[in-house]
């Protein structure tokens, strides 16, 4: 009844390629996320699937698990043709997910959760006692040890993953299917998770990890498979294959692992963290303890994997959160719980903050592009002298920055949503540099920009820098904060691990702080 | 080819709109002709009504017009920064008791010069005030202003029953309303303010509210479009999260929404109160807030629009009143249905001919597709 | 003493009559908005199973087949309300309110066509309604002091559908809780993905619920025309759509909670008529329009959370997208 019970060596006739897709292409309206993928996946190995984000590996994976229906193409399940419509015929096929967002229900106990969608009939009496049975046969072999009786909400992210995996295991999945399963983890989380892992490919599971880390990728899987901008660009033995290869192939070119820039000429402190703290709604802390400097002419980069403190530290450096304590003083003010300061009063201080999501913070995308243009800036002369908007005012006003940034189209009146990921982030950043920020906090520049954009987006970011702009950077690509800053902070859990000269900086120590192993002080 | 190809803009404003009434009509006619009357007889009735049947017709119909140009707006700006505004009913209700209250009180002392502006003024007010409540719950203690303005519509009408068959009835009589108001508050009505550039129109109820109507629509539309606190609401309505970046306050700017979409409400009173009834009385409102709700979705919430079915739902009263006369099983509740069907139609099911009509508009328009997404 | 005693039985008994609707209408909000679905359509659904029940009673003489015309049409209009919001992703406010104003119009528009009374339909007599029934042993209980004029007064004699409606909290709860229909419908209104990933289909399980809401919203017509009353009146539903979802929001999206929540409207509501006139000590007579008003006082504070906090479904009012 559980994947355990099946063994892949039992019967000589069983089939050898657990998953195989062919020609398998989707789009959203105009956007191709998947073109003729072709993939064969190995029974009772782990693959890997790796691309940045954006290359289309959610949206392969849903269609996997009949989240997405394919336009076109075939995908076969132990070497037999499958039509997979919806998430119940990827269950009758053995294929289990566990999502990147969990699928859990917090108000219910894990119990409840397992249960869910295979209660064994009608009244729940019985069905409990079976799901409990499997429980306990889940925590005996793999060691995937949860209480059934507490509520999800009571779990801490590790536990509740844990969940999401018996869940996918429960009916006898052969086929498990993770998409981005570390990102939300701690490195110990990690740890367990791969060791859950390796105990399920020997008992025969096949396991399809997608992910954008290499370091996974190297250390887990058998075989590994690359996407970019929604193909398939290459399928390696993970043996055979190092992480630059990988690398290479994810992005498509040389690695970006310079980026053409003079040496920075630092000048007074702009920006002072003291001890900043903040507390998530649910108690634990958010960012702890965390001070540093920045001055202008120089930029700051923060790195750290998603989710260790990057988020609520520019949020509360940018004026939308209050700090649970600590303070900062930037250009001469001191901002604290007891003195807070909005976002307004920190742009009008000149403070520009280009944030993380453009979709959520950064844009309105049913807004036009003109209007976009003075979102922030909306009571600025530019918007008109008075109670009234002076539309013409607006309309040349982003014209100008349109040309002066090669927006395209330059089209003040398309709406956001209209433009690609670069151009949008285009407007963002021309909107935020126009008034000339003395201090900048800068999220995700180039996240899901086109490599011209990037270039042109980087530049701009040292151009300021050289201006005098105290510039704070935080990005998950490690490449880009080595490249574009000249001190590098890394975060986690919340807290400073260390900051490095950039020029002393590589990629190991620096995976070795992100993980929280080393102070990298010492380096 | 699955994904839906876009709906041009103006498809999107004029074609799609008239398709969903066309829909409801549809709907309301089978109905009809299931009861056993001619649906075409029916519509021709209620059309010759509403615009030329009497001298009187198209007076009462703008004097409808009004009433639901001033719930419309009052829904629509609420709708720009997606707050649902339930309670048009409650607020223009209370705004009565403003209107009445100012010309009993402040009236008599004043000339009409000052008491139209003051009881007009004291009417907006009073619905801003009870939509205020609400709104305040909304954006500090996020209780949901749909079910928050449900309540307070219930509320209104429980204080203005205790009210007006309470305090403020008037002595020495039994039924529920206030006394008359001062003349000097009264809204001239359209006939005798024509007759002073020498026009002669039909008796009717159509008074100055009707122009204090067109006024809210060009208040509306400069409030929306060229302030910014229009493009604070419009932002707030987009996307919290943006707004919130953007360094709006956003509960302040729900806040005051909610007030100016009260107000907007409110200013049914004017037409009710001060130009017709002259006192305050029980049930003034009748669904006109309700309808607002019907004529926001129609009109997109653009003046233009609002006025357009404003238009449409003061025919369908004025003109389904006609039908009491012609015909026996059919009556003016006909209007309910077919105002039901076109909230359906218009509001819930508003996208369900989009599909089909974009298929078809890229197939008969060839080469016009993907410019306008 | 004594008759104040039996003046607060007799507010009892009429509270439970005044409650049943309620109870039967806020058990069928639970099941759509725990399953995700704004119900703010029980009105209109409750007015159309009253014209129902009533309409085709009086033309078939049959109570039963009533109140099955009253379940019928309440659970087209639920389907309408599916239909709309399930289907088509419309706004779940606005096709609740399309169905509240096509009740009102259809109801008026049907009644005048059929029997041209201005929209009232033809009354009732005999056993052409549900009537009180009188319960075992009443008379036997009768000579025991005290119990035996609560068991008449307060225990028997309700129409069947008010025994209905209480034993349907019980039913509610049962399935609620304790069955596989609504665990997935619990689940459902809070994470839809979850019951999406898990091979469920999401709108045909929101569609069942609103199937129960339509039952039980036709059953609480029916009591309104073919059993408390002896025909259907013009909007006869009188806001008791509104106060029974004020009550499954009081309720917290109980069942047992929002039943007290109902008993406690309907006494608020009986007593008012047996309180006009009365002086209480030091404040007087309470006017009766705030008695009427209560309940929505209530909800509105409850809603502020001044008194508790509520916690409504996750993803109540939010259309299923994957």
């Amino acid at each position: 009844m559980s994947a355990a019970t099946q063994n892949p060596t039992s019967g000589q006739n069983a089939a050898r390629i657990a998953l195989e897709l062919k020609d398998v292409s989707k789009s959203f309206g105009l956007v191709r996320a998947n073109r003729d993928i072709n993939l064969k996946i190995e029974k009772g190995t782990i693959h890997g699937i790796i691309g940045e984000n954006g290359a289309g590996k959610s949206t392969l994976m849903n269609i996997l698990y009949g989240l997405h229906r394919a336009d076109a193409g075939q995908m076969y399940v132990n070497e037999a043709e499958v039509s997979i419509r919806s998430s119940a015929d990827a269950i009758s096929q053995g294929i289990g997910m566990v999502h990147q967002h969990f699928m859990l229900v917090n108000m219910f106990s894990v119990l409840e959760n397992v249960m869910l969608g295979s209660e064994g009939g009608s009244l729940l009496k019985d069905g409990k006692k079976a799901t409990l049975k499997t429980l306990q046969h889940l925590a005996d072999n793999y060691g995937m040890t949860v209480d059934p009786y507490a509520l999800i909400s009571d779990l801490n992210v590790g536990m509740r993953q844990r969940v999401e995996i018996i869940k996918a295991l429960k009916g006898g999945a052969d086929i498990l299917i993770l998409d981005e399963p570390t990102g939300v983890l701690t490195p110990q989380e990690t740890k367990q998770l791969f060791e859950i892992l390796n105990v399920l490919r020997e008992d025969g599971v096949t396991i399809l990890l997608i992910t954008h880390k290499l370091a996974e990728i190297m250390e887990i899987t058998d075989n590994v498979s690359i996407m970019r901008a929604g193909q398939m660009v290459g399928h390696r033995h993970t043996a055979d294959t190092n992480p630059q290869e990988l690398a290479e192939l994810m992005v498509g070119r040389k690695v970006l692992l310079s980026v053409d820039k003079g040496a920075a000429k630092p000048g007074e402190v702009l920006l002072k963290v003291n001890n900043l703290e903040i507390y998530h709604e649910r108690g634990h802390k958010e960012l702890d303890d965390v001070s540093f400097e920045v001055r202008g002419g120089e930029i700051f980069g923060i790195a750290g994997v998603s989710g260790n403190g990057q988020t609520p530290l520019m949020e509360i450096l940018a004026g939308m959160r209050v700090p649970s304590a600590g303070s900062f003083e930037v250009l001469g003010a001191t901002v604290s719980k007891g003195t807070p300061k909005g976002p307004k009063e920190m742009r009008n201080m000149g403070v520009g903050h280009i944030p993380e999501d453009r979709h959520v913070h950064g844009l309105i995308l049913d807004f036009e592009a003109r209007e976009n243009m003075i979102l922030g800036f909306q009571d600025a002369d530019v918007a008109g002298a008075d109670f009234l908007f002076d539309s013409a005012s607006i309309t040349q006003h982003c014209q100008e920055q349109m040309d002066h940034y090669d927006v395209r189209p330059a089209n003040p009146f398309l709406h956001a949503h209209s433009f690609s990921g670069g151009n949008q982030q285009k407007i963002v950043i021309a909107r935020e540099m126009y008034e000339k920020p003395r201090v900048l906090i800068v999220g995700q520049p180039t996240r899901g920009v086109d490599v011209g954009a990037i270039e042109f987006i980087h530049k701009q970011l040292i151009a300021l820098r050289d201006a005098g702009c105290a510039i704070v950077l935080v990005s998950v690509e490690l490449e880009e904060v080595m490249g574009l800053a000249d001190r590098i902070m890394v975060m986690n859990d919340g807290q400073k691990v260390g900051i490095v000269d950039a020029k002393d900086a590589d990629t190991n120590t620096l995976g070795l702080m992100m993980a929280g192993l080393t102070s990298g002080e010492a380096a | 080819m699955s994904a839906t190809p876009p709906l041009p803009r103006w498809a999107d404003l004029v074609l799609l709109p008239l398709i969903n009434l066309a829909a409801a009509l549809f709907v309301c006619g089978v109905i009809v002709w299931f009861i056993g009357e001619n649906p075409f007889d029916a519509l021709a009735v209620m059309f010759k009504g509403a615009f030329y049947l009497f001298p009187d017709s198209l007076g009462y119909t703008l004097y409808y017009t009004t009433n639901f140009i001033f719930t419309g707006l009052a829904v629509g700006i609420a709708f720009h920064a997606m707050m649902f505004n339930i309670g048009g009913e409650g607020q223009a209700y209370v705004a009565g008791l403003g209107a009445a209250a100012a010309g009993l009180v402040v009236a008599p002392y004043v000339p009409a010069i000052v008491a139209i502006p003051i009881s007009v003024a004291t009417a907006a007010l009073f619905g801003a005030a009870w939509a205020f409540i609400p709104g305040y719950l909304q954006a500090k203690r996020d209780s949901h202003i749909v079910i928050t303005t449900i309540m307070f519509n219930f509320l209104a009408t429980a204080l203005m029953v205790w009210l007006l068959a309470g305090p403020m009835i008037q002595p020495g009589q039994q039924s529920p309303q206030s006394s008359l108001i001062a003349a000097s508050a009264f809204l001239p009505t359209m006939k005798d303010m024509l007759a002073l550039v020498g026009i002669e129109i039909a008796a009717s109820p159509l008074n100055l509210a009707f122009i204090i109507a067109l006024l809210a629509m060009l208040v509306y539309y400069i409030l929306v479009w060229k302030t910014r606190l229009g493009y604070e609401i419009r932002a707030v309505g987009k996307s919290q999260e943006a707004a919130k970046y953007a360094g709006i306050n956003v509960p302040r700017v729900i806040i005051i929404t909610l007030a100016i979409s009260g107000a907007f409400a409110g200013l049914l009173a004017t037409n009710e109160i001060l130009g017709v009834n002259h006192r305050a009385v029980l049930n003034f409102t009748a669904g006109y807030g309700f309808t607002g709700i019907a004529v926001a979705l129609m009109g997109r919430n653009h003046p233009i629009g609002i006025f357009l079915a404003a238009l449409l739902f003061g025919a369908l009263i004025q003109g389904g009143s006609e039908l009491d006369f012609e015909f026996k099983t059919i009556t003016r509740e006909m209007v309910l249905l077919i105002q039901g069907m076109i909230i359906l139609f218009s509001g819930a099911l508003a996208y369900m001919f989009n599909p089909p009509l974009a298929r078809f508009l890229a197939r008969v328009l060839p080469g016009k597709g993907g410019n306008d997404d | 003493m004594i008759d104040f005693l039996y003046q607060l039985l007799l507010t009892f008994d009429a509270t439970l009559r005044v409650a049943t609707p309620l109870i039967l209408c806020a058990m069928a909000g639970i099941f759509s908005e725990r399953s995700g679905v704004v119900d703010i359509s029980l009105e209109g659904k409750l007015l159309m199973g009253a014209f129902s029940a009533a309409a085709v009673t009086s033309v078939t003489g049959s109570p039963w087949i009533g109140l099955l015309a009253a379940i019928g049409a309440s659970v087209f209009m639920s389907m309408l309300h599916g239909f709309a919001c399930i289907t088509h992703k419309g706004d779940q406010v606005v096709s609740g309110l399309a169905i509240n104003i096509l009740a009102s119009g259809l109801t008026v528009v049907i009644g005048i066509a059929l029997f041209h009374q201005g929209g009232q339909t033809p009354s009732l007599f005999g056993d052409q309604r549900f009537r009180k029934l009188e319960l075992w042993f009443t008379d036997t209980f009768d000579a025991i002091p005290l119990f035996g004029t609560i068991y008449r007064e307060l225990i028997s004699g309700h129409s069947i559908l008010t025994y209905a409606a209480l034993l349907a909290v019980p039913l509610a709860s049962l399935v609620l809780y304790r069955t596989r229909f609504g665990l997935r419908l619990r689940a459902v209104g809070e994470v839809p993905e979850a019951v999406d990933s898990a091979g469920i289909s999401v709108s045909w399980l929101r569609y069942r619920a609103l199937i129960v809401g339509g039952v039980l919203c036709g059953i609480a017509g029916a009591y309104l025309s073919i059993s408390h009353g002896a025909n259907f009146v013009r909007e006869m539903s009188a806001g008791k759509g509104y106060i029974a979802l004020a009550a499954v929001i009081f309720g917290n999206w109980r069942p047992v909670r929002a039943l007290l929540a109902c008993l406690l409207f309907g006494f608020l509501d009986a007593a008012t008529p047996r309180l006009q006139g009365f002086e209480f000590p030091l404040i007087g007579e309470i006017p009766s329009q705030l008695m009427l008003a209560a309940p929505y006082i209530i909800t509105v504070l409850l809603l502020a959370g001044f008194i508790g906090k509520p916690s409504p479904p996750a993803a109540i009012g939010q259309p299923y997208d994957k």
